[in-house]
């Protein structure tokens, strides 16, 4: 008899627990986990993780990621992109970082009006080409027409500096993109610039172009380039007695430039997503429990995978039935969303209109200097 | 019709081939990412016929084929876009001269180099290679909307399956002509070795210079449905690593046989495209470490390919029409 | 005189990359004379000699001397085994089947070494293990690093050299550069002597590698590619299979690469290096020293 009740009590239970059951949905991350950028794609792993925690505790849908990794390729994160579009059938995906892989991506999710948030990637050409607005695409961070406003503002008013020298990566879109717009914020602003010098990938012999600099003698010189690079011309430069101010951009931001430019690169400047300083409650939250979980403080885009994953989320809640077109739909009118990287609006293209910060490296990481605003 | 004289077999195994991939494509079991690597294996399998042509069949060495992949793919999208190309049929005239635009560079670029010996052919196209990539990284300094390393973006998607098993057909026969052909024969000559095939008084510059030139042709068509597949181009698609892509596809299918070809670049992207759906994602970097090993003991074992004298009669294309 | 400054500025830059390109050439002119074989693995074995270096100096803060007689001999030992495992079973088979093995070696030994479980395949800064001294010298400026790659190079120059040219083995290996079965038949353990030719290349390139980490101080496993491809170019240039053309082509090509970078635009400064091939190979395919042999 006994046997009877205990098959009976668990049954129902475990009709009470199918009921309870949330409806599963699925979301993709797309980061470059290996390659040359790889330390950006751990932190977005762990920001997306991160958001994905918090969301479980409270979320109504049970949520399935799929993670693909684009190794910093092009080629490599649009087949990534088609196969979470139409393999995994994912209802929507965060990413990819950097713009040279999510320019071809967002032409996917444009294609078959997937949502896509990127969170690292400026260049303008990931929410609109030619004209078009990709109406599914969004963004969570600056884009660098902003951003290298704001270096190059920075670089003539706080600053002071006359003549500037700028070093840009001819093969990557975000180098080359911010090395324009510094170019000509800078020149607007009556400063001169005596040396535009380009480089290849895959270049480690900097001295030629070191030289240069140091005939020419600038002001300051202006590196957006990702850490890796950055960090191996500050110290060519350093060797080769070059005093000028350094300055760069939100590539800098990793823990690994210290290490690769040692003191080269103290001193040097670079325009930023957040800083950790922040005294906000949901971002000191966020870099608490960061800090707690991987021993580090999170770096911009650990952050702004974060916000971005947390932004889809909270879309996915909101809508009466998450799909394609309902998120999209929702995420078009997003307004004042209070992130862990300041407060988030998209406007008509999808843009993130946020502030951008300036951090000054020193010997034990980046230090705030000040927020620019829109 | 001496054209498709003897290849009733390969005509017949070809539409049966393409009612059967139609037919699953339309019956919607399998996903759009498939369609898409089925036909980009048909495509390989041009482009690696064009290495074979160059190297199975005349013995040239050439690590930079990819470069006129490369090539056919960006001036094909260049047409499309200046002319405002959609759809298939004004499309195959772009192919033809996507083509003869590789074909030309091909040429040009044979005139000086073919004459020297394998290992220093080899450095030769490598470099040549690395020069095409170099230009197309930089190619939006010339005409904008190439991109550059940005990449082209916005090519129609003009490539389906009709197309490419249209050309492909059209194309294998043209090349199995060839091959039959005194052409043909004068390239068997020069590969298995090329003083003999002086002192026969063949013509071997001109030989070897319209192999070369033929194999460039249909790698340029090939890139051309390729760009018109993926509808993105960007130079790292096109550097030494997809070079080795198309040279394994030749060593393993066999050199000098079509249908060794075939088979193997069917195998080899259904091997690769299948481990990315396979393997979780922290073991796709292994894919590159066996690769590399899988070669080395395919040339200590059978350097001769992979696929023997005697499968090549499968597809009725290997034999004199 | 800032003009002159600046031109002889750029020289001793170039001479500094050529030194590497030089020490790198050799190891592939040496092979080629032996096996008629250009060891495409070569600039990755360049690569794992500064990887070795690295760990050395990061993880185990061994002394300078030390440090380059491990990764000689560890990098020796690679050659050694490449040799025997990967070359030798082909030396009948056809040049081609030994070239393409010789790819797949290059690419086995890069993606091999980037599993995260064995280096990483990130790019990781290396840790010289002093301080850059710059020595004004009024026209030019020279760094320490400069000196040592100079000193080290021009070193390793001459000891090869007595060696190829004033001792037994170096004419056991000259010999067998001439022709494998004559050489057999004076009595010249062939196998022994190309093993031992690998040896002494792939340690000269292990060096170049400790140089050109310590003179660009990140090391990648996929960095020995392109230094490889230019040390080959280097190589031909100077005639290949001899040692003085190796240094000579090292130096121009360095040279070249430093002063397009500085004077056209660094964007072409590869372009430039493979039009200097397609030059030689088409005009003097044996290079500035080489005899006019066989036409190549």
């Amino acid at each position: 008899m006994k046997k009877i009740w205990l098959i009976v009590i668990s049954l129902c239970l475990a009709a009470a627990g199918a009921a309870q059951a949330k409806e599963a949905v699925r979301i993709g991350l797309i980061c470059p986990l290996t390659g040359d950028v790889k330390t950006f794609g751990e932190s977005s792993k762990n920001g997306f993780s991160l958001a994905l925690e918090d969301y479980g505790k409270t979320g109504k849908y049970a949520i399935n990621p799929i993670i693909a990794d684009d190794r910093n390729d092009p080629t490599e994160g649009a087949n990534s992109a088609l196969k979470l579009i139409t393999q995994d059938r994912v209802i929507a995906f965060v990413g990819p970082l950097t713009s040279k892989v999510a320019i071809p991506v967002s032409e996917i999710a444009a294609k078959y009006r997937v949502p896509m948030i990127t969170e690292g990637a400026t260049s303008p050409k990931v929410t609109v080409y030619d004209g078009k607005r990709k109406l599914s695409v969004f963004r969570a961070c600056f884009i660098d027409p902003f951003q290298g406003r704001v270096a190059a503002s920075f670089a003539l008013s706080d600053l002071g500096a006359k003549t500037a020298g700028i070093l840009y990566d001819v093969g990557n879109d975000y180098s080359r993109g911010l090395a324009e717009v510094f170019k000509s914020t800078f020149e607007q602003g009556k400063g001169t610039i005596i040396a535009y010098e380009s480089y290849q990938k895959d270049d480690v012999d900097f001295s030629a172009l070191t030289t240069k600099l140091r005939a020419k003698k600038p002001d300051l010189i202006f590196i957006p380039d990702y850490y890796n690079k950055a960090g191996l011309i500050a110290r060519q430069l350093r060797e080769k007695g070059v005093s000028a101010i350094l300055i760069g951009t939100d590539g800098w931001d990793s823990p690994e430039l210290p290490k690769i430019a040692g003191n080269a690169i103290i001193g040097g400047y670079f325009t930023n997503h957040y800083s950790p300083e922040r005294k906000d409650r949901v971002a000191q939250k966020f870099i608490d429990r960061y800090r707690a979980l991987h021993g580090a403080v999170p770096d911009a885009l650990a952050a702004l995978t974060f916000d971005a994953t947390m932004i889809l989320l909270e879309t996915i809640d909101r809508v009466g039935k998450p799909g394609t077109e309902s998120i999209t739909q929702a995420l078009s009118g997003l307004k004042n969303f209070h992130g862990v990287t300041g407060t988030i609006s998209f406007d008509k293209n999808g843009d993130a209109v946020k502030s951008a910060v300036i951090l000054r490296v020193e010997k034990d990481g980046p230090r705030y200097v000040t927020t620019v605003n829109p | 019709m001496s054209f498709l004289r003897g290849a009733r077999r390969f005509l017949l195994v070809s539409a049966v081939a393409y009612i059967l991939v139609k037919a699953l494509f339309l019956s919607g079991a399998v996903t759009e990412y498939i369609q898409q690597i089925v036909l980009f294996s048909l495509i390989v399998i041009l482009a690696s016929l064009g290495l074979n042509v160059i190297y199975g069949y005349t013995g040239q060495f050439s690590l930079g084929h990819a470069a006129f992949y490369g090539i056919g793919a960006y001036a094909s999208a260049y047409l499309t876009h200046l002319f405002a190309v959609e759809s298939p049929l004004p499309f195959i005239p772009v192919l033809a001269c996507a083509g003869l635009f590789s074909a030309l560079t091909g040429y040009l670029i044979g005139m000086p180099i073919l004459r020297l010996r394998d290992d220093f052919l080899a450095i030769a196209t490598l470099g040549f290679g690395i020069l095409v990539k170099v230009l197309l990284d930089n190619s939006d300094r010339l005409i904008e909307v190439l991109g550059g390393s940005r990449g082209f973006v916005g090519i129609p998607r003009i490539t389906n399956l009709e197309l490419v098993f249209a050309v492909m057909v059209f194309l294998v026969l043209v090349t199995r002509n060839l091959i039959f052909s005194k052409y043909g024969l004068f390239w068997q000559c020069i590969k298995d070795d090329e003083l003999a095939s002086i002192a026969f008084g063949i013509d071997t510059a001109r030989m070897k210079s319209m192999a070369f030139t033929h194999g460039c042709f249909l790698a340029g068509v090939a890139g051309g449905l390729y760009a018109h597949l993926y509808t993105f181009l960007h130079p790292s698609n096109f550097d030494f690593l997809k070079s080795v892509d198309f040279l394994i596809i030749v060593i393993v299918g066999g050199m000098g046989s079509i249908t060794g070809t075939i088979i193997a670049g069917l195998l080899w992207v259904g091997f690769i495209e299948g481990l990315r759906i396979a393997l979780p994602s922290g073991m796709l970097e292994l894919r590159w470490v066996f690769i590399p090993l899988f070669l080395i003991i395919l040339m200590m074992v059978r350097p001769r390919g992979l696929i023997a004298q005697k499968e090549s009669r499968l597809l009725g294309i290997d034999r004199a029409p | 005189m800032e003009l002159l400054g600046y031109i002889l500025q750029q020289l001793v830059n170039g001479l500094q990359l050529g030194a590497v390109y030089a020490l790198i050439a050799l190891g592939y002119t040496m092979v080629y004379g032996v096996l008629r074989l250009i060891n495409f693995a070569h600039g990755d074995i360049f690569m794992f000699g500064s990887f070795v270096a690295y760990y050395l100096i990061a993880k185990w803060q061994m002394p300078l001397p030390l440090v380059f007689m491990i990764t000689m001999a560890a990098t020796a030992l690679l050659g050694l085994a490449v040799e025997k495992v990967a070359y030798k079973p082909l030396r009948a088979a056809p040049r081609i089947s030994l070239l393409i093995t010789a790819v797949g070696v290059s690419l086995f030994l890069e993606y091999f070494l980037s599993l995260n479980a064995i280096f990483t395949p990130n790019y990781i800064a290396f840790p010289r293990p002093f301080e850059v001294v710059d020595y004004d010298l009024s026209l030019v400026a020279i760094t320490n690093i400069q000196l040592i790659i100079f000193s080290v190079t021009t070193a390793s120059l001459l000891l090869l050299y007595l060696l190829v040219y004033k001792t037994k083995h170096g004419r056991a290996m000259r010999a067998v550069s001439h022709d494998h079965e004559t050489a057999a038949l004076m009595g010249i353990n062939v196998d022994a002597t190309i093993s031992f030719t690998f040896m002494i290349g792939t340690a000269l390139a292990g060096i170049g590698g400790i140089l050109y980490a310590f003179a660009y101080p990140q090391i990648n496993v996929f960095m020995g590619i392109m230094p490889g491809i230019k040390s080959f170019i280097a190589a031909v240039l100077g005639g290949i299979g001899l040692v003085h053309g190796a240094v000579l082509g090292g130096i121009v090509i360095g040279v070249s690469e430093v002063c397009v970078s500085a004077f056209l635009s660094s964007t072409l400064r590869d372009a430039v290096i493979f039009v200097i091939l397609l030059l030689v190979l088409l005009l003097r395919p044996s290079g500035f020293f080489g005899k006019r042999r066989e036409k190549v």
